[in-house]
């Protein structure tokens, strides 16, 4: 449902294929980052359903690398409430590690669950929380 | 503590270990304040749905109870240090569970002390006030509770977390059974309920027990919504404190 872009460039945050949360570094690029992670929603559903076929009893949150392209690296992470989460990363940067974005995603994911326990926010709205921003600034910062 | 020294051996022994029996006020609670008459009829239990004889009715899944329920009270003493903790987990575990019975009981209490409107329409203002309290409770919870995996299969598998994990971290005890008709409905019973269980145990107060059970069909019907599934929760009691909630899915 929701989505979650986070790039070494932007972080998105989907629900229901609408966006709650985008946050991308540096700002120009956003609209190319929108058009790659609305792709990559379908990749995001194919795999989901790819899972649920499978016999295996643990399916992971995490998706991993959803598709390379030339510049980028897209990593994918949904919840059990189907909020997706999307990542962005730049292909320069080769020292981020698997686990390392596993990390990422969990912070991520603890965060929103912050989020939806807040009184003050409806779910279904745009994220406003600004202990999130804060939250994924330090993150992004760590990644650049 | 002081240290004493053994004459004989040399140890040093801690002085003076007091023991406290765990939870032993929060067994002593008594019944919930009594509240105020409204002096209006409120709706009789509602009638159980899909009980026609065309569904099959299939037991899914008899659960067990876990842990000791309400007011048992773990054996040995507890040692206290200092200033330090006076309950040990199991003994907080049960302060939160009475905490919550407590505000649940006021919460009720005080939406229907300020409704002067004794006709039906105002009770079911309050009644939806409460449903709907619960609904935004469940929601987040149900984005804080499932587990690190992708669990959920199919519907039966949600109504089956519901049952097991919701209920144990909610009420500290499993849901006693769960039917379905395989055709969106489900009836989940509770024999003790938690929040009923001090009130009566028989047919007496059976008039007041569906406001009681507003807020948790609030959070059942929250819950599923985080987890994808649209849903209508009814309560019904019979016999204080057992309770049946049906889970009505509602497919677009």
């Amino acid at each position: 449902m929701g989505w979650i872009l986070v790039t070494s460039a932007a972080v998105i945050l989907f629900l229901q294929n609408y966006p709650l949360y985008i946050r991308s570094v540096p700002t120009e690029n956003e609209l190319k980052f929108h058009y790659m992670v609305h792709t990559s929603l379908d990749v995001v559903d194919e795999k989901i359903s790819a899972m649920g076929k499978a016999l295996v009893d643990q399916r992971e949150l995490y998706l991993g690398l959803l598709y390379p392209t030339e510049d980028y690296k897209v990593y994918g992470y949904v919840t059990n409430s189907k909020v997706k989460f999307v990542m962005v990363v730049d292909s320069s940067n080769t020292a981020l590690r698997d686990n390392e974005i596993r990390s990422m995603f969990r912070k991520l994911h603890n965060s929103y669950t912050d989020v939806m326990c807040n009184p003050f926010y409806t779910p279904g709205d745009r994220i406003q929380s600004r202990a999130f921003d804060g939250m994924v600034t330090s993150m992004m910062i760590q990644v650049c | 503590m002081e240290m004493l020294e053994d004459p004989e051996t040399g140890k040093k022994q801690r002085k003076g270990r007091r023991c406290l029996s765990r939870a032993a006020n929060i067994d002593k609670a008594g019944p919930p304040p009594s509240l105020p008459s409204s002096g209006a009829h409120h709706k009789s239990p509602e009638k159980e749905g899909g009980a026609s004889p065309k569904h099959q009715w299939k037991r899914e899944w008899a659960g067990s109870r876990l842990g000791a329920g309400g007011g048992a009270c773990p054996a040995g003493p507890m040692r206290t240090r200092g200033g330090g903790r006076l309950l040990g987990r199991e003994g907080r575990r049960m302060a939160d569970a009475a905490l919550f019975e407590f505000l649940h009981t006021e919460m009720v209490a005080e939406l229907w002390a300020q409704d002067p409107d004794p006709g039906p329409g105002g009770q079911k203002m309050s009644l939806s006030v409460l449903e709907g309290m619960g609904f935004r409770v469940g929601q987040a919870l149900g984005e804080r509770l499932p587990r690190e995996t992708l669990a959920f299969r199919e519907e039966l598998d949600v109504l089956k977390f519901l049952c097991k994990d919701v209920w144990a971290a909610v009420f500290q005890k499993q849901m006693d059974s769960l039917r379905t008709n395989h055709q969106g409905t489900y009836v989940l019973q509770d024999h003790s309920f938690p929040l009923l269980i001090r009130m009566a145990s028989g047919l007496q107060y059976l008039e007041e027990a569906p406001k009681f059970l507003a807020f948790t069909c609030g959070l059942l019907r929250g819950t599923l919504s985080t987890l994808g599934i649209k849903s209508l929760v009814t309560a019904s009691v019979a016999a204080l404190p057992a309770c049946k909630f049906q889970v009505v899915i509602q497919r677009s």
